[in-house]
């Protein structure tokens, strides 16, 4: 197997080129770092520099354009900080404009990754317009009295998020031992290389040196590190089954007097339990052998305003757990009652609504019963609701409601069941 | 006789365990309702798990992981996958095995993230640039997921190739009581990086199954090339010339042959006349209408939803009346299956806002009567 990172000394750039040199030092630093060659992966980006791959003895990956750092940090990522390897990635200034998202994140993430900016000052495959690292007063196609904008100073930009090495230089002569120290840092590193596109740049900024360019511009050639663990994997506590997670309910009693699909919506204030309920509610049923469905609607604030649960319970299988009109709607609150105004408006008289006795009543058809649930307290509501429900309707058995409340709710002995289940008596009587 | 285990569970519980089960080792995601479940499911269960800071990183970053061996799943819903676009055609034109999870929300744009919906298969039908097909499975019920997460990371491994597994908020964010004990075994896919020692590995070299064998960058013996564009055998960038044409139509031809061995759909047979074809969550609506109706019409639950596979239309071409019921507004399936000008034969159902419901197919029925 050679050991030469390049297969030819005819790079398919344009004469003159400062791609040339970066190639070069490049393949010299990888090989006097006595790499193996099939231990580097080049990553390139869209650009003139991308068209290096064919001339490369390495692995070679060639992407999207902007999306290159991104690539090179998932395959550093996959080789699990092996020492042996290096990932180093070849972009322009285009490539680094339109995925600096990708250049401060692997550089904050550390990831172990040398990055090679191409830095020639403009998009040479487009027709040389200017980019985001393009120099202040810099001449472009797009941009003939000079560039208006400032430049980002991409060094101090991967330094404070958090870079292990970053280097400016200009693309002259031997810059391997820059490459060296890229390619030495355990983590991420990064090297702009300044250099004129011969094509375009030469053609709009006549006369002009690469040093006089840059240094105008205000770009300091520099150097900085920082001393950070290189990125691995946080090791989550992870579990081998996600199943194990969750109860199992094993059915006592099947003592069923549903023979149809019956809707029970839970309707209240969110941060007052109403999803929990509506899991109680169907573990519950779940005891008795029946089939449940659990569905909750909240606003995307998840802490203020309504909170809503549907809940089918079934002899049967159930396919469609969409809303028809519950048979039993139980409102807690404002916010809830508010909610399923239209539901309550709509419902048949077939149904029944339990609701706080705290609360406007709307206009129904339904069949009503007032319930004492937030005089309990705001966090305990629903909780009555539920026992109201079961001891009313007998759907849920008050002896698997418990039992599920119990195992569910640390302050179940401040639930005050016996005088909830008083209440009710009085209500039947 | 086997234990039950019922126990209360959603379906984005399923998939990620079907998967991690399957083979699948790398999370990497960004949050987004409707997918946000799936999320935190995978963080509790990969090995391997990464926030990424956007969407366009998460597929960038599984790439990567893809490139090394490792078998990459993310989730996400509409914004998200618009965000991937670009990034699912460069895996797709690499050869990397990668699993995606859309739930569907309701849109257009941001739309309403906590609204049900099935609006995003035309989307699909046509993201590649190209129109070459992505493999999309899309399970109706907690078993699909379980068998549909397992066959299409097998798809993925075998075809290197991205696959969706379609859903959507109302299946990803609704639990439901289902006994475990009932899910078959899932075995894990053994992973085999092997070559011909004797011979010089060509990355996108094939053979008549139409998949090139694949090598991880990892290994230090044969040099991979791989890129995103239009490229020969040796995965070197090419114009267009002739091997390289033969290369990007061997990427249709190698989903279309071998998303043969990947056929699912459920067919109930009632002797009507009536087909009601349907999928996802607007195919429980229609086994709901079924039970309904006392069984008036025959069902068609398709699974193997894209690229469309002959088996559906030989069982469409058996009836005189088709109802196409989705929850869209567009009849997005229907026109896949149809094109946009509908035969006469066929009618289509659909919701937006709101569940498709068992009552508005039934109606569609009895208006056709």
């Amino acid at each position: 197997m050679t050991n030469k990172v390049l297969n030819t000394t005819e790079l398919p750039f344009c004469p003159g080129c400062g791609h040339h040199l970066i190639a070069k030092n490049t393949a010299k630093a990888i090989e006097e770092l006595n790499y193996n060659i099939l231990d580097i992966i080049f990553v390139t980006d869209i650009g003139c520099h991308g068209i290096i791959d064919k001339t490369l003895n390495t692995h070679t990956v060639h992407g999207l354009h902007g999306r290159s750092v991104a690539l090179g940090a998932g395959i550093s990522m996959g080789l699990h900080n092996n020492q042996k390897k290096k990932v180093i990635v070849f972009l322009g200034d285009g490539g680094a404009t339109i995925g600096l998202q990708h250049i401060l994140e692997a550089a904050r993430l550390n990831v172990d990754m040398t990055v090679i900016v191409h830095n020639n000052f403009l998009y040479g495959m487009t027709g040389g317009q200017l980019s985001g690292l393009t120099p202040k007063g810099f001449n472009t196609i797009i941009s003939l009295n000079g560039n208006p904008f400032e430049p980002h100073d991409i060094i101090k930009l991967v330094n404070s998020a958090g870079a292990n090495y970053c280097s400016r230089i200009l693309g002259i002569g031997d810059f391997s031992a820059t490459i060296k120290k890229a390619l030495s840092t355990k983590g991420f590193s990064l090297i702009e290389v300044m250099e004129i596109c011969p094509s375009y740049g030469v053609k709009y900024n006549p006369k002009k040196k690469l040093q006089e360019i840059v240094e105008s511009a205000g770009f300091k050639l520099v150097e900085y590190t920082n001393n950070r663990e290189p990125f691995s994997f946080s090791h989550y506590e992870t579990v081998t089954n996600l199943f194990d997670k969750v109860k199992t309910i094993i059915p006592t009693t099947y003592n069923t007097t549903l023979n149809e699909q019956i809707q029970i919506v839970l309707s209240g204030s969110a941060g007052e339990g109403i999803q929990s309920a509506a899991s109680i509610l169907c573990r519950a049923a779940m005891l008795q052998g029946y089939n449940v469905t659990q569905k909750g609607t909240y606003p995307v604030t998840v802490g203020v305003g309504f909170s809503n649960a549907e809940v089918n319970i079934s002899p049967y299988e159930i396919f469609y757990h969409g809303l028809y009109h519950p048979k039993y709607l139980i409102v807690t609150s404002i916010d809830g009652l508010e909610f399923s105004k239209n539901t309550i408006k709509n419902l048949p008289e077939s149904s029944t609504l339990l609701i706080d006795d705290s609360l406007e009543l709307p206009e129904t058809k339904a069949k009503v019963i007032k319930i004492s649930a937030r005089k309990k307290g705001e966090k305990n509501a629903i909780l009555v609701g539920l026992i109201y429900f079961s001891k009313l309707f007998n759907v849920v058995s008050i002896e698997n409601l418990l039992k599920i409340l119990k195992e569910d709710v640390k302050t179940f002995e401040k639930l005050p069941v016996d005088d909830v289940i008083k209440e009710i008596e009085k209500i039947k009587e | 006789m086997e234990t039950k285990q019922i126990k209360l569970i959603d379906d984005s519980r399923v998939i990620i365990e079907a998967l991690a089960r399957a083979g699948a080792d790398v999370y990497i995601g960004y949050p987004i309702t409707p997918a946000n479940l799936l999320y935190f499911y995978a963080s509790q269960r990969f090995k391997y798990m990464l926030p990424a800071p956007d969407e366009i990183s998460t597929m960038q970053y599984m790439s990567g992981m893809a490139l090394t061996g490792h078998l990459p799943v993310t989730a996400t819903s509409f914004p998200g996958l618009a965000l991937m676009v670009e990034s699912i055609n460069m895996a797709y034109m690499m050869e990397l095995p990668m699993v995606i999870v859309l739930s569907q929300r309701l849109g257009p744009a941001t739309g309403t993230a906590t609204g049900g919906a099935q609006g995003d298969i035309l989307l699909l039908n046509g993201i590649i640039s190209g129109g070459h097909p992505l493999p999309v499975f899309c399970p109706a019920d907690i078993l699909d997921c379980w068998i549909l997460s397992a066959k299409a990371l097998e798809f993925a491994y075998n075809c290197r190739t991205p696959v969706v597994i379609l859903t959507s908020k109302e299946r990803t964010m609704t639990s439901r009581s289902f006994d475990i004990s009932t899910l078959p075994e899932i075995k894990p896919i053994e992973k085999k990086f092997t070559i011909n020692p004797n011979k010089e590995y060509l990355p996108y070299e094939y053979t008549e199954n139409l998949v090139p064998p694949f090598l991880p960058i990892t290994q230090n013996t044969h040099q991979v090339r791989i890129t995103a564009s239009t490229h020969d055998q040796k995965g070197i960038i090419q114009h267009t010339s002739p091997e390289a044409m033969q290369n990007t139509i061997r990427l249709e031809k190698k989903i279309r042959t071998h998303i043969k061995n990947f056929v699912y759909f459920e067919h109930k047979k009632n002797n009507s006349n009536i087909l009601v074809i349907s999928y996802g969550i607007s195919a429980n609506a229609a086994q709901e209408a079924m039970r309904i109706s006392n069984n008036k019409f025959d069902l068609l639950i398709v699974k193997t939803l894209l690229p469309v596979v002959n088996e559906i239309y030989e069982i469409i071409d058996n009836y005189t009346t088709i109802i196409v019921a989705e929850d869209n507004i567009n009849a997005q399936y229907a026109k896949i299956l149809f094109g946009d000008r509908l035969l006469p034969k066929v009618k289509t159902v659909g919701a937006i806002g709101k569940m498709l419901s068992p009552d508005d197919i039934l109606k569609t029925l009895n208006n056709d009567k």
